[in-house]
């Protein structure tokens, strides 16, 4: 627990770190509860095309005379689901490719970072593209194409603080009282490697959700469910007669990312002080 | 050019060679991945055609051989860069691909000719400021340019530039029917290039000025700067000539991994832009579901990723001299 204290206290003193936690709190919240209260549903025509914001409608009505704000809060939980799992299955993937080359190293060393220099060095968003299209756009498909695009950059940090830890003096007390090795990176490694990993893996989910809305612009998106990016698509045509349409779910994305990346940078203080200028 | 020197160079050549081929096979494999192949979707298309009709075309494409008969076969093709026909253009994929190459070059290289400019004025401004409210200013726009989807940011300066004030144009690559030859057209696809490469170009804008700050920063707690303020150099000339330089390398290093992440986004801007390069090709591969055009330009944009890598990691013994080949 007083870690934990600790942790907040540190947290706290990066202002912009605790603004943007309140800031995504408030999209969490509308994410969740917000269709609850605000029951209309985004697919819905509920009135006339291109009504402005504030006029019938709150955030007015697009092309199709959809409701917008249905759309945005309905297009919040597919950011934060995606941003979230997608970052999720990368840090998991990551640090164990990480964490088995840092540890062992050699050839297996080898092979895993090969591997990873692979995927670092084709075109992230277009491999994404080239995957969603494949396997048909769907929720899982496109968490799946972001995750494969985002673990290599988390399994090159995890390496790096593997290799660091590995030849400590504590580490080489587990092997010589005969601890497996599973425990020893599992119980051991992990807890010392893991903050900088946290701090990477908060960031990944704002290049998730910045990935996501891309690939929906392009259409990439599952075609049951609103999208932030599928709406700016959507309303891309009717920019000369109705830019909000468009400004209203990138002003969302804008804030969420940003928020994200306040509190990533308050983590990184909290978690990482000696890398504090 | 020392032996060493000459040793590393082709050393790093013959590197690139697993590479692209690692990369052809993941085509491969992600060719054979996807749910039904050439020959079915070409009968789709055709709306009524027969099993025998099916399995001719199988046969034609040479995808009733084995497996790794196929695989032979698809990597003897890649060798001479042929990597198959558009199904729907009709055209051999990799002219469509080259005819759309030079566009998405100009548009990257104009882009990073900017963020890097512009991001190595803004970092060094906000690192000698260091605390002031210029620098942070400066930070914080960094910041919040960084959550900006660059697909969004296009729309809106289309919005701002092209529609409300009117100054710049919201699209293409040349003004249509203008015909312009020589100056004057060269003159025209920058008027055109203004934006796209001003939307792709500002993320990394934001990416070289926080990095060129803190590398600034760190360049100034060595010895040799103190040196200069013993000298009596003036802080400008501290700043630009013995600091700056030194602050660089991180930049060049950034710039070679990134270009992959870059290329990526020059997809979403053209898309918005109708920039005639790649990216409106993925764009047009999507709509008609054309997965060889697609992997194509996948293969394509991968290996210029790797040469670019390979023009980086060479050019870097230019800029920092200490590095020895060994």
């Amino acid at each position: 627990m007083r870690g934990l204290a600790t942790f907040w206290f540190r947290f706290r003193r990066n202002r912009a770190a605790v603004v943007g936690a309140a800031v995504l709190f408030v999209v969490v919240l509308a994410a969740i509860f917000g269709p609850w209260f605000y029951p209309v549903d985004p697919f819905d025509m509920v009135g006339r095309p291109y009504t402005v914001p504030l006029d019938q409608f709150p955030l007015g009505t697009d092309v199709a005379g959809r409701d917008i704000l249905a759309g945005i809060l309905h297009g919040a939980r597919i950011s934060l689901l995606i941003g979230l799992l997608a970052s999720l299955a990368a840090t998991i993937v990551g640090v164990t490719f990480g964490a088995i080359a840092g540890y062992y190293g050699g050839r297996i060393d080898d092979l895993l970072m090969r591997t990873t220099e692979f995927f670092l060095t084709i075109p992230s968003f277009v491999l994404a593209v080239v995957l969603v299209a494949i396997f048909q756009p769907s929720v899982t498909t496109v968490t799946v194409a972001i995750a494969v695009v985002s673990w290599p950059s988390v399994a090159r940090l995890a390496r790096g603080e593997f290799i660091a830890h590995r030849d400590r003096e504590y580490v080489q007390g587990c092997r010589a009282i005969g601890m497996p090795d599973w425990e020893i990176i599992l119980l051991q490694i992990m807890p010392n490697a893991l903050p900088p990993v946290i701090v990477v893996a908060s960031l990944m989910v704002a290049t998730a959700i910045l990935t996501e809305s891309g690939l929906s612009f392009l259409g990439l998106s599952d075609p049951n469910l609103v999208s932030w990016g599928y709406m700016i698509g959507v309303a891309r045509t009717a920019l000369r007669t109705a830019w909000w349409m468009a400004a209203i779910p990138g002003l969302m994305i804008v804030i969420t990312v940003l928020a994200i990346n306040l509190i990533g940078e308050g983590l990184n203080d909290a978690l990482n002080p000696k890398l504090r200028k | 050019m020392s032996k060493a020197t000459l040793v590393f160079v082709l050393r790093r050549l013959l590197q690139v060679i697993p590479v692209v081929l690692a990369i052809a096979a993941f085509n491969f494999l992600l060719l054979k991945l996807a749910p039904g192949d050439a020959a079915d979707i070409i009968a789709g298309q055709m709306g009524h055609a027969t099993v025998e009709f099916t399995q001719q075309l199988r046969r034609e494409f040479g995808l009733d051989l084995p497996l790794w008969e196929q695989f032979l076969v698809y990597m003897t093709r890649l060798l001479v860069f042929d990597l198959g026909v558009s199904h729907l253009q009709g055209l051999p994929v990799i002219d469509l691909i080259l005819a759309r190459l030079p566009a998405t070059l100009i548009l990257m290289i104009t882009a990073i000719f900017i963020a890097v400019l512009v991001g190595i004025v803004l970092g060094v401004a906000a690192a000698r400021r260091q605390g002031t409210l210029a620098d942070n200013l400066i930070s914080t726009l960094a910041l919040v340019v960084y959550a900006i989807p660059a697909f969004w940011l296009g729309l809106m300066l289309i919005v701002l530039f092209s529609i409300q004030l009117d100054i710049l144009p919201s699209g293409g690559m040349v003004s249509i029917g203008a015909g312009h030859t020589g100056l004057a057209h060269v003159l025209d696809v920058a008027w055109h290039l203004v934006l796209p490469a001003v939307t792709l170009g500002l993320f990394y804008v934001a990416v070289y000025t926080r990095l060129m700050r803190a590398s600034m920063l760190e360049v100034y707690g060595l010895d040799f700067i103190a040196t200069a303020r013993a000298k009596g150099l003036s802080e400008g000339k501290i700043a630009w000539t013995h600091a700056a330089r030194n602050a660089l390398l991180p930049v060049a290093t950034l710039c070679g991994v990134q270009l992959g992440h870059l290329l990526g986004g020059s997809i979403l801007v053209e898309t918005v832009f109708g920039w005639p390069g790649l990216g409106r090709l993925v764009f047009d591969a999507l709509l008609q579901r054309d997965l060889n055009l697609l992997l194509g330009i996948l293969f394509v944009s991968s290996v210029v990723v790797v040469i670019a890598n390979l023009v980086v990691d060479l050019l870097y013994g230019l800029l920092d001299p200490r590095i020895v080949h060994k």
